[in-house]
């Protein structure tokens, strides 16, 4: 039971961290910008298509991640200057339309050029089988790797926003965006970074869990929507806050489906138990961001006093 | 960027968003409310004319929509209350007809009243949590909520799960099977929206409405003079929830199938299109509204099996470079919208 359970939390944390890596650059987005982004999700399936496709062309996934990043970032910034830019003095209904419409747009376009057909990338030879943890118990080297990728990914993050130029730049715009402009912070280029730097960031979650997910059309949306359980719990416009609820939205996630039928058995009979705990479990994360809201309505860790 | 500048500089002196009207001439809407429900109920009259029986479970499609659409304008251009996961009432209303119908309960007035009661509870609970937050938080949550409802939906292997549930037969009225006539269902369904239209004006034109308008306008202000916006915002809520459970147990009724992408995002999305086509904060436009959505709908896809793409790119381009985003579009260019 320890052992399934031990697994199961690195299941957790690795899929919470992928959620942070989606949700950091989005939190940024909508506590700098005040921008409600529904296209964040299509980035992430973005990363996760050209990771397939540049792994497909160099044969190795390394190299293939790596072309995918720039071209991501690439991506982010030209979907700024075509569209988010535009959207800033907007209110919340335009930007929710346009950001729909671009999520249309965009899950079709993959549909027409890479087909509806899931791809799928083979796990690099590197990190492919598993190392030992204690006794006869394994984990999968891939994953642990990206957990690795990603809690670099988030200490890199970390040093960037609080002890960096840029951080402090972002740290003040998630506070107050017109005071730093009229600082003679030229913000437009600000939130121009920022929106490269998110998309970036999408794209490198969905570039990591592309060999052991498939990849489909439509595989950003359900993470978008994880991903705003994630910010709203955190606290819009924080970093930390955005980390310490994906580490907790994904263990609870991933600990209530495989444990919550097994505690119910012992309260009720075994098909009565799996029922009720497989139609319960998809809703923990919800019913956990409902209790948060109830004791913090502005999250964990809020960026502003009142947002 | 022009525009958008001046679209700011206009908006923040009143302190109303751009593209929202001033409620006009409600004696003129509610007239012209009547001409258009007066020319719908000669629609099946039309469609024996030109022999078109399709033209009649066309139009009671639309009209289960506007259902719909006209609780969301309620609370989306009254209330101001962005809500993402209307679609989710939709969704419990039809599965409100659904699994009482696996058990053998297939009488309409009980299935309604099923419906509005979970739907009620629903909106009470998720509309409680939700409205203690504003603005982004509250689009995201309602968004949540209704993706929760959602993945319970697809769970609950009992009743179909993913793949959704057939219903044997259409409801039934005092055990008569009177719905199973496609032209009498029809007029049921428009004397829904009729009453629907009814029963929101009503509340539009009451105190409550007065007070729920002045929270869309400046919910401080209203704080100030003493009318605390959440209850107000969460009784229309609330009413909203359980008119578009209702509609649910029509379109369930309409398709005699449920499943649960009946509740999808996307379809909660597709219910803000339709209210901002058909004019947001005027009622009147939900008839319109779904009628232009769903066509273009069957129009794009006539072209070609990606017609997402088509609708994608003409809310973006409709956003992006019309005054104040669709509903200044359509009041610029098509003359609708206004009430």
């Amino acid at each position: 039971m320890f052992n399934l359970f031990l697994l199961q939390a690195l299941n957790g944390v690795q899929f919470g961290i992928l959620l942070f890596l989606v949700a950091a650059g989005l939190t940024l987005i909508f506590g700098i910008m005040d921008l409600i982004n529904l296209a964040h999700g299509v980035l992430y399936m973005v990363g996760a298509y050209l990771a397939a496709t540049f792994t497909a062309y160099t044969g190795n996934f390394f190299l293939g991640v790596l072309i995918a990043l720039p071209v991501t970032l690439v991506f982010g910034i030209v979907l700024e200057v075509l569209v988010f830019r535009r959207l800033y003095e907007r209110d919340h209904l335009d930007q929710v339309l346009a950001t729909f419409g671009l999520i249309l747009i965009l899950n079709e376009s993959v549909k027409i050029i890479w087909g509806a057909a899931p791809l799928s990338v083979p796990t690099p030879d590197l990190l492919s089988g598993s190392i030992p943890l204690i006794g006869p118990l394994r984990y999968p080297l891939f994953r642990f790797a990206i957990i690795a990728a990603g809690l670099l990914t988030a200490i890199g993050l970390y040093v960037m926003v609080n002890h960096t130029r840029v951080g402090m730049l972002l740290r003040a715009g998630a506070v107050n965006g017109p005071m730093v402009s009229a600082l003679g912070v030229n913000i437009k280029r600000l939130f121009m970074v920022v929106f490269g730097l998110g998309a970036m960031l999408a794209g490198f979650a969905g570039a990591m869990v592309a060999p052991i997910l498939s990849v489909e059309p439509g595989m950003g949306d359900s993470v978008l929507i994880l991903t705003f359980v994630v910010i709203v719990i955190g606290g819009v416009g924080s970093i930390r806050g955005a980390f310490v609820a994906a580490i907790l939205v994904g263990l609870v996630d991933t600990l209530g489906r495989t444990f919550g039928p097994i505690l119910l058995r012992s309260l009720m009979d075994p098909s009565a138990a799996s029922q009720t705990g497989r139609t319960m479990a998809p809703m923990l994360i919800y019913i956990l961001m409902a209790a948060v809201l109830f004791f913090r309505p502005s999250g964990l860790f809020p960026a502003k006093g009142n947002a | 960027m022009n525009a958008d500048a001046e679209n700011a500089a206009a908006a923040v002196p009143t302190g109303t968003a751009p593209g929202r009207k001033p409620l006009v001439a409600r004696g003129g809407a509610n007239l012209a409310a009547l001409i258009m429900f007066g020319v719908l109920a000669l629609l099946p009259v039309l469609a024996g004319l030109i022999d078109d029986p399709f033209l009649v479970v066309t139009f009671t499609r639309v009209l289960v929509f506007a259902i719909a659409v006209l609780s969301l304008d309620f609370i989306l251009g009254y209330g101001a209350m962005v809500s993402f996961g209307h679609a989710a009432f939709l969704g419990l209303g039809a599965y409100a007809a659904a699994i009482p119908a696996a058990h053998g309960v297939t009488d309409l007035f009980l299935q309604v009243a099923i419906a509005a009661v979970a739907c009620g509870l629903f909106a009470l609970v998720t509309g409680a949590i939700s409205l203690r937050t504003r603005g982004v938080y509250f689009i995201m949550i309602t968004l949540a909520f209704g993706q929760m409802a959602y993945f319970f939906m697809t769970s609950l292997s009992a009743y179909g799960g993913d793949d959704g549930i057939t219903l044997a037969t259409r409801s039934t009225v005092l055990g008569s099977g009177i719905l199973e006539n496609d032209v009498v269902f029809f007029y049921v369904v428009l004397g829904t929206v009729a009453a629907s239209y009814a029963v929101l004006r009503a509340i539009i034109g009451s105190r409550f409405g007065r007070v729920l308008s002045g929270t869309r306008e400046n919910a401080t202000r209203m704080q100030a003079i003493g009318f605390p916006p959440f209850p107000y915002q969460l009784t229309a809520y609330v009413i909203a929830g359980i008119i578009a459970g209702i509609a649910g147990v029509l379109l369930a009724n309409q398709t005699e199938f449920v499943s649960p992408a009946y509740m999808s995002w996307q379809r909660s999305g597709e219910l803000i299109v339709m209210v901002v086509l058909g004019g947001m904060g005027t009622m009147i436009g939900a008839v319109p509204g779904a009628l232009a959505f769903l066509l273009l709908e069957e129009w794009l896809a006539y072209f070609s099996e990606h017609w997402k793409l088509g609708l994608g790119v003409i809310l973006v381009l409709i956003v992006l470079f019309t005054r104040g985003g669709i509903a200044g579009f359509v009041s610029k260019y098509l003359g609708g919208g206004r009430a």
